[in-house]
């Protein structure tokens, strides 16, 4: 047994997990109760997919010039995931869209959520 | 910076082409064309200068060094994060039973813009948290976390976030005046 044989056997394993974790983003966007908890579901566990699935890929193909094209792919979707969830997450909170019957403890809605700050950016 | 009539300040045009983006940009540039031609990375840096002089950013106040072995550290227990709480979020996902939620404020310890990047950065890659406020003026993370039960759950996230904190400024030290600490 070859290593190409190693690598394609882990490529194929990569590929299914990362399936894997993306059908059960899919499956939390459609349980999960609220807004914020669906965030949770749908960018985490996808990102992970994400990640599995292109190191599958990079694992079958084997070429360098792929890999920095993967590699970017990566990148780019962790943060920009990071960015879109926390702007989704704050507009949800912002606009009042939060079962606060699921909150055990709620440190933000116990202050004024419409305090202002100098932003400091110019 | 330039100071305007009415006092306030706005960075130089010349100021927005910092060196670290424009090569970053020509990374990107270059994997984009696959190539590493002469034609290719010459066109990228006047692309990317370009870019830094239409749409200006402000200058982050960066760490002054980087520890290689706490970086591997830092590094590694992200690693360890992610799959661990991915496998917590599915199982979330899957079980019968009803979750239960909690906002968790973090005060950061650190005052630098950059540490209070990196720290929300880190926490929300990690499955099982949102950052769904950050203060600026505290230096305050406000953390939406799944699958919190009780009260001594958030405490424990809290505290695993300010260890996130320890360990980013073991790997990245602050200079100095970044790094006065409110407490101090």
């Amino acid at each position: 047994m070859s290593w190409t044989d190693v690598a394609d056997v882990l490529a194929a394993a990569c590929l299914l997990a990362g399936a894997g974790f993306a059908l059960v983003a899919a499956i939390g966007v459609l349980r999960l109760p609220d807004l914020l908890s669906r965030m949770h579901a749908a960018t985490k566990p996808q990102v992970i997919g994400l990640v599995l699935v292109l190191a599958g890929v990079a694992l079958r193909l084997r070429e360098p010039s792929a890999l920095g094209i993967l590699a970017l792919v990566v990148v780019l979707q962790m943060s920009t995931s990071v960015v879109a969830s926390h702007m989704v997450g704050r507009a949800a909170f912002r606009a009042g869209q939060v079962r606060h019957d699921l909150l055990v403890v709620d440190e933000l809605g116990d202050e004024a959520a419409d305090w202002q700050e100098p932003r400091g950016a110019p | 910076m330039r100071t305007r009539r009415d006092g306030t300040t706005r960075p130089t045009r010349h100021r927005a082409v910092q060196p670290l983006s424009v090569v970053w940009l020509t990374v990107v540039w270059s994997i984009l064309w696959r190539d590493l031609s002469l034609l290719v990375v010459g066109s990228g840096v006047l692309v990317a200068v370009g870019v830094c002089l239409v749409f200006p950013l402000p200058p982050i106040a960066l760490f002054a060094r980087v520890r290689p072995w706490p970086l591997a550290v830092l590094a590694g227990g992200f690693l360890v994060d992610v799959v661990r709480a991915s496998l917590q979020v599915s199982a979330v996902v899957l079980r019968r039973r009803p979750v239960r939620n909690a906002v968790v404020a973090v005060d950061l310890e650190s005052s630098s813009d950059f540490v209070l990047t990196g720290v929300a950065t880190i926490l929300s890659l990690v499955p099982g948290s949102v950052v769904v406020e950050a203060r600026r003026s505290t230096h305050t993370l406000y953390l939406h976390v799944l699958d919190t039960p009780d009260r001594a759950r958030a405490e424990r996230f809290r505290a695993e976030a300010l260890a996130v904190e320890q360990r980013f400024l073991a790997a990245f030290v602050p200079r100095d005046d970044h790094h006065s600490g409110r407490t101090a």
